[in-house]
């Protein structure tokens, strides 16, 4: 399949996202409040997207926090210091809640691996879901995502990432092939 | 946009060396951090497997504490030495000492000495980083920083400000690391203080000279209260403490010639009753608790930077 990242595609993926999400908590008995943390960056503007789609579907105000990994990568030791680095920002108390981390783009895991970390942090949570715009394959960790706006297959040396357009704040994606 | 970049030094000696955009990059490092020391759980495993040695020769329970807790939370094993100074001729110990950590195989070496200079002196014979905790009357890098975090945070900008330091600026490496930082980023620096307590060349380091505070506060968004050393009175720089406290202490009275939104900072240890009046110390302009909390994300930060291979590769 050959993906199509135009911005009308992006928020039809977000709006079957955030529908699979509420049914699926809504199955799992994962009891609202829940909460979105978007890992940064690519996964936050997805998450705000999501609050808002769930917001207008259910009626109800999801939180939505932000994870920064950097700090959690498993080569932190050897990688440069990240100098995109930003501040993690955890409004809510996570003990004992339904969390669902957001990611734009799934490919090793290793990312979500440090996020659930980073997360745990902040106390246990009830449940960690695992919500992602986009899954493109190439897992180098046991990580399976519970809800995927779609599958995609692109070369492995295309990177994707997901932003928030400046002006309006559509989501759009920047496809990088080296 | 244009791509960020890794930071560019390997050590941290003084703040001259670091260009306005490198103290944007620690500051905003900085704010990470200042998050993580703020969670439940205050510990990130960023540098786990590194090892930060921290070489004290002077004594110091604040910065020497700020300095261990960035490394602990970071993950890093911190070893602590404290040497006094006095006991070996200078020059011999510190080459001695410094053998003896490089079979330690450190990553970053934080060094406090009374002699100006010496952490650039390990640093030429290292292979690590090195991290100036204050060294003599050069320099005290983190502690500019942290006050920079925290102007930042509270006035929101580091520019067109005016930053008044009152007291012993001559011997303060306090004073001469802040009147760089914000010289740097376009700010006012004032100084005040008896003369005897005034560096000699002050104009030529770029601040304005006052001998009277009610002047020198007029106008001052922050005010910079040195701790006043009681060894100034043996050396016959100071006539009595009392006196100075009249004319040069901050209190309430003294702080009404400021701008009512002005804040006031002080690196500690505090002499309360002499430099400053405890009823402004603990007042609602005091910043210098905010300070001490700081010091330890901004040192986190600095850790941070050099501990990764951009510190094995640096660009010259």
């Amino acid at each position: 399949m050959t993906p199509s990242f135009a911005p009308d595609e992006l928020a039809r993926c977000v709006r079957r996202l955030a529908a699979e999400i509420a049914d699926g908590l809504a199955r799992g008995a994962g009891a609202p409040p829940f909460a979105l943390v978007g890992i940064r960056r690519g996964g936050v503007p997805v998450a705000r997207q999501l609050a808002r789609e769930i917001a207008a579907r259910e009626g109800v105000e999801v939180p939505v926090g932000t994870v920064e990994i950097a700090l959690y990568r498993d080569d932190a030791a050897t990688a440069l210091p990240d100098p995109k680095i930003g501040p993690s920002e955890i409004g809510f108390d996570v003990r004992g809640r339904d969390v669902v981390l957001v990611d734009d783009v799934l490919e090793t895991g290793r990312t979500v691996r440090a996020a659930i970390d980073c997360l745990l942090d902040y106390g246990r949570p009830r449940r960690i879901w695992l919500a992602v715009l986009f899954d493109r394959g190439g897992r180098e960790l046991p990580i399976a995502p519970d809800f995927v706006g779609r599958v995609v297959e692109v070369p492995p040396a295309t990177r994707l990432e997901v932003f928030a357009d400046e002006v309006d704040g559509t989501l759009r994606m920047t496809e990088v092939s080296s | 946009m244009s791509a960020p970049r890794p930071f560019r030094h390997r050590h941290l000696l003084d703040i001259a060396s670091l260009a306005p955009q490198d103290v944007v990059q620690v500051l905003d490092a900085s704010e990470v951090f200042f998050e993580v020391s703020r969670r439940p759980v205050r510990k990130v495993p960023t540098l786990r497997g590194k090892t930060v040695i921290n070489l004290f020769y002077e004594a110091s329970t604040r910065t020497r504490t700020s300095f261990e807790l960035a490394g602990k939370r970071l993950s890093a094993d911190v070893v602590n030495i404290s040497t006094s100074a006095s006991s070996v001729t200078k020059g011999e110990t510190l080459l001695d000492t410094v053998k003896t950590l490089e079979a330690m195989r450190p990553d970053v070496v934080v060094v406090r000495h009374s002699a100006s200079g010496a952490p650039a002196y390990v640093a030429e014979r290292l292979a690590c980083s090195i991290v100036n905790a204050g060294d003599g009357q050069h320099a005290h890098p983190t502690q500019a920083l942290l006050d920079a975090f925290i102007v930042r945070r509270r006035l929101g900008t580091l520019s067109g400000l005016t930053v008044t330091i009152c007291g012993d600026v001559k011997h303060s490496r306090v004073a001469r690391s802040n009147a760089e930082l914000f010289r740097a980023f376009g700010s006012t620096v004032r100084v005040v203080g008896p003369r005897t307590l005034l560096p000699p060349n002050a104009e030529a380091l770029g601040v304005e000279v006052y001998d009277r505070l009610e002047p020198a506060l007029r106008g001052a968004h922050v005010v910079m209260v040195l701790r006043i050393q009681r060894e100034r009175l043996e050396g016959a720089l100071l006539p009595s403490l009392r006196e100075y406290s009249r004319t040069f202490g901050i209190n309430e009275r003294t702080l009404a010639y400021a701008p009512p939104e002005a804040i006031v900072m002080h690196p500690g240890p505090m002499n309360r009753g002499v430099e400053i009046d405890p009823r402004v110390a603990d007042g609602p302009r005091s910043v210098i608790l905010d300070q001490v909390e700081a010091g330890v994300a901004v040192r986190m930060a600095i850790l941070y930077l050099l501990a990764g291979e951009a510190g094995a590769a640096p660009v010259a």
